[in-house]
């Protein structure tokens, strides 16, 4: 543990150096102007962006910009805002400057992406099953049972081909021109991936002639790739030829239009928990023409609200009845119920071991250097540091919970102090990751911003599916590092150019 | 396809369609209104719009009296009327928002922009720009059943749309004549004259059904005829005939793409059999009134045995 | 000593419900110092009853009704032979180690007050089994028993804070003040044979299991405050009530509900001479 320490501490210090004296968009590798200040000059990826950025006039990005907003705002790809009756649907900013991988950056990230998606299947089939892994003290058996993401349930029962993460959303910063890191695996029902579809969409309508210079990747082909894997992991008792739906909480829900518009490039049949019911553990849907049985379900629900029989009794979102299906391998959920373990804070920290141990290899994707609180150096560590680095809790869904030292008041640093001493096991450090930028349209003009990339990760009983790309975010305040959408994070197309 | 499916295609649809009939309703009464007393008569025309488009006891409790402008707001923009067009547009838009995956993306457009455009709309708009935005509504609707027909693949999600407009269109012509139905009695004919003219020409234009009237029967408007254009005339669109043609017909491609048929398609052949096999005399001998109100129940017994058969 | 059980649970509804779905843990198993003699479930309703264990190892019917109820009622019987162990349990079905009743839940999740409780009790206590019997009086004394104020859904901390609850309630603040002690602890539902002579009760009985090292599980009962004894029966485990709950239902249609419980807890001999 020691040794791992040092190795986080020359971690930590190599990249705050960076952040030292200058505001961290400054000392961010940029990924149009390579390094901090385009010191490095236009990377080549980037060179016929450049130029065509360099040739229109702001009035141009301008009225782009409302044409796009017009398009999404007529297509309805909104998302909810609780409380706000006025506009109750709101559009995610879209930032029309794509963001623009290699060819070579992507192979690497795709061999990463389908190592550590394969491992987190390993290790949930693992600690849902003969629990090697904590055996050979891997992860400590604590962490595991003690984590409410854990799902009792699920121990001992197997699951449709041994594949628990359908679908993962893989969280990726960038720090330099090789340096990738992954910040989070989001294994529950990660969404976005209609935002990557639709940016492409409209970016195709609004610039053709950058497409015709640019060969770049398509993405259009996820939507098959899912329904493709969804069908290969029908369950033994299924039909033939199987039939999946989309189970939605609903039209309230924040990301009712991805459900409805995946729904519909799927080709199956948008549900509600009412329009489904469970008769002798098989579970149909209500048609027109009587009861369908339904043998996958692509569930945008939580685990807590599946089944108000076995989780929350007050669910008004879940099918009573449908985790006895499950159990009795009736029918697959996609993703499983309990994946919520694997993406945990807590658990994160032991991903480069976890894939070790499963794949019997390196990882070929880092993580972020991470101290555990709950080791007593660590603690240490982190406390006498807390201005220069990230706290995040664990169990928690992400940029809420969580202190950015570098930003942060003396106040909200006490504060975060004692809660750190009070309860050490419920949180994780990193450093200030100064995360990538890219050229972004901003009310000043072209400018940097920090950017992640979330490419979606598909596991079928079959093979391993990724379109090249993803989800870029993007935060459009000026020095933020906060890509949330839910806290003024906006999108952009990503281009993976392939040649 | 998911009876909660075929439950929102339904209902879009009648709700599109009842905006366009509450937008024709109140069309009709700006004009009326507008006549000198001498010709449109001392009734009160804004009463009686409220009695055919609205729920008069729900008004009743909001406002305190009938007049242009309190039954402009109630039919038109209040969000208290669950069947005012700003609702009715509103609820559409909510169900096709649930099953976008059902419509063709020309009929969200339309629907789409029409829920954001009415937004800009309330009871603070002069007479000129209130006509306008009634004009407006109508084109939404026939933008919306146009997209309908010209877009939507011809399998059982339009034919659910066809019913809902069928049926509703079928009760908002019957609501006109449970309300009017003694203007049109041989009764009235008496007091004769320019002023129940207008008052007929008026339920005339609130189906718009003026002109045809006229290519219909190239005779002057008379009551009868204008009972029987709303009632037993197959051509003429809003008619319970041409109605219940839609309805059993599209009931019937349903039946034979499931290999099954029950209680909508017996009661609506039922119904339709009723309508053609009846003349308008007999109406009137029978009494006009108790023909409607029999009229209104059936349809209500069919909407029930369609939701009971595939909506839920 | 022999207990017999006759429990019926009632539901009255405004119409028919059109379909009904209830996970039942009301069948108790044996282990060393509990021996079932005899035991009948019997829905009043036709429909599929399927027997299986849950995730705990407790004994769990699923049932689902075929047709629409509106008078449905569950019967309970049965006769268990009980021996004092002195609160030790032993010889049950375990599927877990015990670090998972360290979990906190909806329920049971400690407030600052019930940490603060916690602490204040058990220390200076010598070893976790008599700081468990300090936090079995501590909790005994400091809420009392109300039927009136709490329901299913209460959790700890407000119940706590209330000061008042059923034996629900009690149990779940002693819970979440033993896990905040480190000490395993979980849920028990079952029936409890009174001391007083009065057999007919309002509802189940619930208490506390606590691991103690080299001691194994001991039941612990605060609304009694006492160590289980023969007058216990265990039926169901859990972390909670939640997941030990006797019946959990869902239902589609049926308006309103009324329901309507009877329960007699007796002994054997007494019931054969009346």
């Amino acid at each position: 543990m020691v040794a791992s320490c040092l190795r986080l501490e020359r971690n930590l210090r190599l990249i705050s150096k960076k952040a030292t004296g200058e505001g961290l968009a400054e000392a961010a590798f940029d990924e149009m102007n390579g390094g901090p200040n385009g010191s490095a000059g236009v990377r080549s990826a980037y060179e016929g962006l450049h130029r065509w950025l360099g040739e229109q006039s702001p009035e141009f990005f301008n009225t782009r910009r409302s044409q796009a907003e017009l398009f999404f705002r007529r297509v309805g790809i909104t998302f909810a805002v609780y409380g706000d009756n006025e506009t109750s649907e709101r559009l995610i900013p879209f930032d029309i400057i794509p963001r623009v991988l290699t060819k070579p950056e992507w192979s690497f990230l795709e061999r990463g992406l389908k190592q550590r998606v394969t491992a987190l299947n390993a290790f949930l089939a693992d600690i849902y099953g003969p629990q090697e892994c904590i055996k050979a003290g891997i992860v400590p058996a604590d962490l595991i049972y003690r984590n409410p993401y854990y799902r009792l349930e699920m121990k001992d029962q197997r699951v449709p081909h041994d594949i628990y993460v359908h679908i993962a959303g893989i969280d990726v910063v960038r720090v330099g021109p090789e340096e990738f890191y992954v910040l989070e695996d989001n294994a529950r029902t990660p969404s976005g991936v209609s935002y990557m579809l639709e940016n492409r969409e409209v970016m195709m309508r609004l610039f053709p002639e950058l497409f015709a210079h640019h060969r770049v990747a398509p993405v259009e082909n996820y939507p098959d790739a899912l329904l493709a894997t969804l069908r290969s992991v029908v369950p033994a008792s299924g039909n033939r030829d199987p039939v999946v739906a989309l189970l939605t909480p609903g039209r309230y829900n924040s990301a009712f239009y991805e459900h409805s518009f995946l729904a519909d490039k799927l080709g199956v049949e948008l549900v509600e928990a009412s329009d489904l019911f469970v008769q002798d553990d098989i579970v149909y849907m209500r048609t027109t023409q009587g009861p369908t049985r339904v043998d996958v379900i692509y569930r945008r629900i939580d685990d807590e609200y599946l089944d108000p029989l076995v989780f929350r009794p007050d669910s008004v979102l879940g099918l009573p009845g449908i985790m006895g299906a499950y159990k009795a391998g009736n029918v697959t959920l996609a993703n499983a119920v309990g994946t919520g373990i694997s993406d945990d804070k807590a658990v994160y920290t032991y991903m480069p071991e976890i894939v070790r141990f499963f794949t019997g290899e390196d990882p070929i994707l880092q993580n972020v250097p991470t101290w555990r609180c709950r080791e007593p150096a660590a603690l240490s560590h982190v406390l006498a540091n807390l201005s220069e680095l990230v706290v995040k809790e664990v169990n928690g869904s992400g940029g809420y919970g969580m202190l950015v030292g570098p930003h942060a008041t003396r106040r909200e640093l006490d504060e975060f102090s004692r809660k750190l001493k009070h309860a050490p096991d419920n949180f994780i450090a990193q450093p200030t990751l100064a995360l990538s930028t890219c050229p972004t349209f901003v009310a000043s003009g072209v400018a940097p911003r920090h950017v992640d990339l979330r490419p979606f990760v598909l596991s079928g009983a079959d093979e391993i599916r990724i379109v090249p790309g993803g989800l870029t975010r993007v935060a459009l305040k000026e020095g933020s590092l906060v890509v949330n959408s839910s806290q003024g994070g906006g999108t952009k197309d990503t281009w993976v150019l392939d040649a | 396809m998911l009876s909660r499916t075929a439950d929102s295609l339904f209902w879009l649809s009648r709700y599109s369609e009842r905006a366009d009939f509450v937008a024709r309703i109140l069309d009709a009464t700006v004009r009326l209104a507008s006549l000198p007393q001498s010709y449109a008569g001392e009734s009160n025309e804004w009463e009686s719009a409220l009695a055919v488009a609205g729920d008069a006891d729900l008004f009743r409790s909001l406002y305190s009296g009938a007049n242009e402008d309190t039954v402009r707001d109630f039919l038109a923009f209040s969000p208290a009327n669950p069947s005012s067009i700003r609702n009715c547009i509103e609820v559409a838009r909510e169900n096709a928002r649930s099953v976008r995956t059902a419509l063709t993306v020309e009929m969200w457009d339309d629907l789409n922009c029409a829920w954001l455009e009415i937004k800009k709309y309330d009871n603070s708009i002069s007479r000129e720009e209130f006509s306008r935005f009634l004009d407006w509504v109508k084109k939404v609707v026939l933008a919306l059943d146009g997209s309908a027909y010209r877009t939507m693949l011809r399998n059982d999600a339009f034919w659910f749309t066809r019913l809902g407009s069928a049926i509703e269109r079928a009760d908002n012509t019957a609501r006109i004549l449970d309300v009017k139905y003694h203007l049109l009695l041989p009764a009235t004919e008496r007091v004769g004259g320019s002023l129940d003219y207008f008052q007929w020409t008026t339920i005339l234009r609130e189906v718009s059904a003026l002109t045809a009237y006229h290519w219909v029967y190239r005779e002057s408007v008379k009551p009868w005829l204008v009972a029987d254009l709303l009632i037993l005339n197959g051509q003429m669109p809003r008619s319970f005939a041409n109605c219940y043609e839609i309805l059993v017909r599209h009931l019937d491609l349903i039946a034979d793409a499931y290999g099954r048929r029950g209680a909508s398609q017996r009661i609506a052949s039922g119904t339709l059999a009723k309508l053609k096999g009846t003349k308008i005399s007999e109406i009137f001998e029978g009494g006009l009134h108790e023909f409607v109100t029999d009229f209104v129940a059936d349809n209500n017994r069919l909407g029930s045995a369609i939701a009971e058969q595939y909506l839920s | 000593m022999r207990i017999r059980i006759a429990h019926q649970t009632r539901y009255l509804y405004d119409r028919p419900v059109r379909a009904m779905q209830q996970v039942l843990r009301l069948t108790p198993r044996d282990h060393d110092g509990q021996h079932v003699i005899a035991w009948r479930l019997e829905p009043s309703a036709e429909g599929c009853l399927v027997a299986l264990d849950d995730v705990y190892g407790n004994r769990c019917h699923h049932f689902a009704a075929d047709h629409p109820v509106s008078d449905f009622s569950l019967s309970v019987t049965g006769e268990v032979e009980t021996q004092d162990t002195a609160g030790v349990v032993r010889g049950t079905v375990e599927r877990f180690p015990d670090l998972v009743y360290l979990r906190d839940t909806d329920l049971t999740s400690a407030s600052e007050e019930i940490r603060t409780f916690a602490r204040d009790v058990a220390g200076g206590a010598g070893d976790p089994l008599s700081a468990l019997h300090r936090l079995l009086a501590a909790t005994h004394e400091e809420i009392t028993f109300d039927t009136e104020l709490t329901d299913a859904t209460t959790s700890a901390a407000d119940a706590f804070a209330a000061r008042r609850g059923v034996c629900q309630d009690l149990t779940h603040v002693f819970l979440a003040a033993a896990r905040q002690l480190s000490i395993p602890a979980r849920y028990v539902s079952g029936y409890f044979l009174r001391g007083d002579g009065v057999t007919q009760q309002e509802a189940g009985h619930a208490w506390a299991e606590a691991k103690v090292t080299g001691l194994g599980w001991v039941g612990f009962d605060p609304a009694n405050c006492i160590s289980t004894t023969d007058a216990h029966v265990r039926v169901a485990v859990g972390l909670d009530y939640l997941a030990a709950a006797p019946i959990r239902g869902s239902r589609r249609g049926g308006g309103n509900e009324r329901l309507d419980v009877t329960l007699r807890v007796d002994t054997a001999q007494r019931q054969t001479q009346s």
